[in-house]
C-alpha cells in the first residue's frame, strides 16, 4: 500500500523499531516518577547505555550481552543520581541536568575508539509462517525480540503498579512520603530502586538506539529521545498504556519523517528533522491546556525531596 | 550512623567552601580519571590549570580565557536570575543560537554596505532573537502550564536544525564553492566584532558579559525586583500573599536569560566563530549551567566560576595537545563538576551528626 510515494505498511513496521528506545526510556521514566522523584538524567543514562551495550556487545560478540551491559551502565547512572538526591538531598532538577551533563561527556569518551566499528547483528525472531501472513504479518511478526520485549515490559510495569502490593506500596511513597514514612515503609529504599529500573530501561532503550536502530555509535547520538522520554511521560499523564500510544505516535512521526526524506520531498532535511521536537511541544501544550483545570495527575509528591526530620 | 540534621538558616561558611571543595574534589576525581586513560593525574591537572596561565605560551592562551569566559558568564548570569525563582530555563543553547542566526542575518543582508549603525544594530537584533525565542516557553508555561524545562529544551533541538538548514541553505555564502556555511564576518569591518586590545582576546562580549554581572548584581541584591524573585523560589505562598505575579516573573526572568544568551551568540558569530556554519554552537549555553551553578546563582560568584570553567576549555585543549588527553575528558571533568557541587551542598543546609538523633 502506498500514498503518496510513502509505504504505509512498512511505515507502521518501522514505527514500532522506531519507538523501542523512546517507550523502554519512558516507561523506566514513568516507574521513576511515581515513586515522586523526578530524574532528568534519561538522556545521560541513555547514551551510557548506548555506549556501554555497544562496547559489551562488540567485546563478547553477543547483543544480548550488549543489551545487559547498557541496562547495567543505565541502573548505575540511576544509582548515581539516587545517591545524590536521595542521600545528599539535592535538588532534583539541577541534579539531573548534571547526570546528562556527565553522561554525554562520559560516553564521549569511552566511544572513542568504537567510531566506524560495526556492532553483532540483534537477529529478527523467525515466527515461520505467520510472518508471511499479509499485512499482519509484516507489522507484527517481523522485529526482534527487544520489540517485543519492551511491549512486555510496559504490561508488566501496569500490572505490578496497578494490582500488586509493590506497585501499592512505591506509589504511596511517590503520592505522600511523609504518610509511607509514618507507616514504616522505607521511602529512600523504594526510591533507590525505583530510579535503579528506571535507569536500567533508559540504558535498555540507550542500547537498542547504538545496537539495532543505527547501529554504530556515534557521540551524542540519542540526539534528545531522553528528553522526548520524559515528554511522553508527561503527555501520559503517568498511565503505562499512555505511555505506549505516546511512544509509538513519537516513533510513528520520526518514522514518516525519515521516509519523507527518502521519497524525496522537496523539504529541507533539516526542516523535517524539527519535526519531532515541534510536535513533542505542540503534544506538551495541548496536554497541559486541558489538565490545567482538571486533576492533577502528577504524583503529589513528585520532585521534592525528602527528610525525615521534616 | 550518620544523620542529618536540618540547618535552620543556610550557612554562610558553607556556602562559600562548597564550591572550593567542589572543585578540590573534582580534581582528585579528575586525576584518577586522567590516570586511568593512562596520563600522569599530577602533570595533567598541571598543564589543564597552570599551564594556560603561568605556562611557556601562556601569552596567547591567556587571551582565550576571555574569549571563553566572555560567553559563559553572559549566559550564566540570565540563568542563575530564573534558576532563583524556580524556573528553569535549559534552553539557554537555543536562545544563543537564535540571536547569533538574528544578528547574522541582519549582517549578511546588509553585506557589504559599511556603516556605523550595523553593530549596534546586531547587538539589538542578537538579543531580540534570544528574547524572542525564550519567550517561547514563557508564553506556554503562562498560558497553558507547560513545563519550561522540557520545551525550552526541544527547542534547542530546533534551533540546532534551523542553523543547519540556514548554514546549507539561506545564509551559506554565495563565493563559497559550494561549502556549507556563511561568509566570514570577520571580513567585514562594519560587523566584525574585532579585539579591542591586541593579544588579550577582549572583545565586545567581554564588556557585554561585565555590564551583565554589575546589573544582574543591581537587579538580584539591589532593587525590589531581585527580592521578588528570591522570594519566589525560595517560599512560592509567601511571595503571592506579597503581591508577586507569578507569570511576570516567568516573562522576566526567561526573558532576561533568553536576551543574554542571544547577546552572546551575537557576540560569538560576529567575533571569535565569524560565521554561521552547522557547528557553530559548541554547548556554552550547557556548560554556563554549570558555571551559574558553581557561581552560586550569584553574579560575582559566576563572574569566578566563568573564569574557572574557562580555563578547563582551554587546558583541556592545551592538554589534548601536549599529553593526548581527549576532549571529551574536559566534558567529563566539568559534569564531576557540578555533581560535587550539588552533593556538597547538603553540607550548606544540614549539619552532619555521628551517632544516632535523639528521639524528640
Amino acid at each position: 500500500m502506498i500514498i503518496g510515494g510513502i509505504d504505509i505498511i512498512g511505515l507502521i513496521a518501522i514505527l514500532m523499531s522506531a519507538s523501542t528506545p523512546v517507550l523502554l526510556a519512558a516507561t523506566g521514566e514513568l516507574v521513576a516518577e511515581k515513586s515522586g522523584v523526578l530524574n532528568l538524567g534519561v538522556e545521560g543514562m541513555m547514551i551510557m547505555g548506548a555506549v556501554a551495550g555497544f562496547a559489551a556487545a562488540v567485546a563478547t560478540g553477543n547483543p544480548v550481552l550488549g543489551f545487559l551491559g547498557g541496562a547495567i551502565a543505565g541502573a548505575l547512572m540511576a544509582t548515581l543520581f539516587a545517591v545524590i538526591t536521595q542521600i545528599f538531598l539535592s535538588n532534583q532538577v539541577a541534579s539531573g541536568l548534571a547526570l546528562t551533563l556527565f553522561g554525554l561527556g562520559l560516553s564521549a569518551l569511552i566511544g572513542k575508539g568504537y567510531e566506524g566499528v560495526r556492532p553483532p547483528p540483534t537477529a529478527k525472531i523467525d515466527f515461520g509462517p505467520l510472518s508471511d501472513i499479509p499485512v499482519l504479518g509484516r507489522i507484527v511478526f517481523s522485529h526482534d525480540w527487544m520489540v517485543y520485549l519492551s511491549l512486555l515490559l510496559v504490561v508488566v510495569v501496569w500490572i505490578v503498579l496497578r494490582y500488586t502490593r509493590v506497585g501499592l506500596v512505591l506509589r504511596a511513597v511517590g503520592e505522600s512520603h511523609d504518610a509511607a514514612h509514618a507507616l514504616g515503609y522505607r521511602v529512600v529504599a523504594v526510591r533507590f530502586a525505583a530510579l535503579a529500573f528506571g535507569g536500567a530501561l533508559a540504558g535498555l532503550g540507550g542500547a537498542y538506539l547504538s545496537l539495532v536502530r543505527v547501529p554504530q555509535w556515534t557521540e551524542g547520538m540519542t540526539a534528545g529521545a531522553g528528553w522526548i522520554a520524559l515528554a511522553i511521560v508527561v503527555f501520559a499523564s503517568w498511565r503505562p498504556w499512555r505511555v505506549l500510544l505516546g511512544a509509538y505516535m513519537f516513533g510513528g512521526i520520526t518514522a514518516l519523517q525519515l521516509q519523507l526524506q527518502a521519497a524525496g520531498y522537496a523539504i529541507p532535511v533539516h526542516i523535517l528533522s524539527m519535526a519531532p521536537y515541534v510536535i513533542t511541544i505542540v503534544v506538551l501544550v495541548i496536554l497541559s491546556a486541558i489538565h490545567r483545570h482538571g486533576v492533577q495527575a502528577a504524583p503529589a509528591s513528585l520532585g521534592k525531596s525528602f527528610h525525615a526530620s521534616s | 550512623m550518620i544523620t542529618l540534621i536540618r540547618r535552620p538558616n543556610p550557612s554562610r561558611f558553607w556556602s562559600y567552601a562548597t564550591p572550593v571543595a567542589a572543585v578540590i574534589a573534582t580534581m582528585i576525581a579528575g586525576g584518577l580519571l586522567f590516570a586511568l586513560l593512562g596520563k600522569h593525574p599530577v602533570e595533567a591537572i598541571r598543564v589543564i590549570f597552570y599551564e594556560p596561565l603561568f605556562g611557556e605560551n601562556a601569552a596567547y592562551f591567556r587571551g582565550q580565557l576571555l574569549v571563553k569566559a566572555g560567553p559563559l558568564v553572559l549566559i550564566a548570569c540570565g540563568l542563575a536570575v530564573g534558576f532563583r525563582a524556580g524556573i528553569w530555563n535549559i534552553g539557554a543553547e537555543g536562545q544563543y543560537i537564535m540571536g547569533a542566526l538574528a544578528s547574522a542575518w541582519l549582517a549578511l543582508h546588509m553585506y557589504p554596505a559599511e556603516s556605523h549603525w550595523l553593530f549596534p544594530a546586531m547587538i539589538v537584533l542578537g538579543a531580540i532573537g534570544g528574547l524572542l525565542w525564550a519567550m517561547i516557553p514563557a508564553l506556554l508555561k503562562v498560558w497553558f502550564g507547560t513545563s519550561e524545562i522540557l520545551v525550552s529544551l526541544m527547542l534547542v533541538y530546533v534551533a540546532e536544525n534551523l542553523l543547519a538548514y540556514m548554514a546549507f541553505g539561506p545564509l551559506k555564502n554565495p563565493e563559497g564553492y559550494g561549502f556549507p556555511g556563511s561568509r566570514n564576518l570577520q571580513d567585514y569591518p562594519s560587523a566584525h566584532n574585532a579585539e579591542l586590545i591586541a593579544g588579550t582576546g577582549l572583545h565586545w562580549g567581554v564588556v557585554a558579559a561585565l555590564v551583565a554581572v554589575i546589573f544582574t548584581y543591581i537587579l538580584m541584591h539591589r532593587h525590589i525586583m531581585g527580592f521578588r524573585i528570591r522570594v519566589a523560589g525560595e517560599a512560592p505562598r509567601a511571595a503571592r500573599f506579597a503581591g508577586v505575579v507569578p507569570a511576570r516573573l516567568v516573562m522576566i526572568s526567561l526573558g532576561f536569560a533568553g536576551a543574554l544568551a542571544g547577546l552572546a551568540g551575537m557576540f560569538e558569530v560576529s567575533g571569535p566563530a565569524g560565521q554561521i556554519t552547522d557547528s557553530f554552537n559548541v554547548g556554552y549555553g550547557f556548560t554556563a549551567i554549570i558555571v551559574a551553578f558553581l557561581g552560586r546563582l550569584h553574579p560575582v560568584g559566576i563572574l569566578l566560576a566563568g573564569l574557572l570553567m574557562a580555563l578547563t576549555y582551554i587546558g583541556g585543549d592545551m592538554a589534548q595537545l601536549t599529553l593526548g588527553l581527549p576532549s571529551a575528558a574536559i566534558q567529563v571533568f566539568q559534569g564531576m563538576l557540578l555533581f560535587f557541587l550539588l552533593g556538597f551542598d547538603v553540607l550548606t543546609n544540614f549539619r552532619v551528626r555521628l551517632g544516632r538523633r535523639a528521639v524528640a
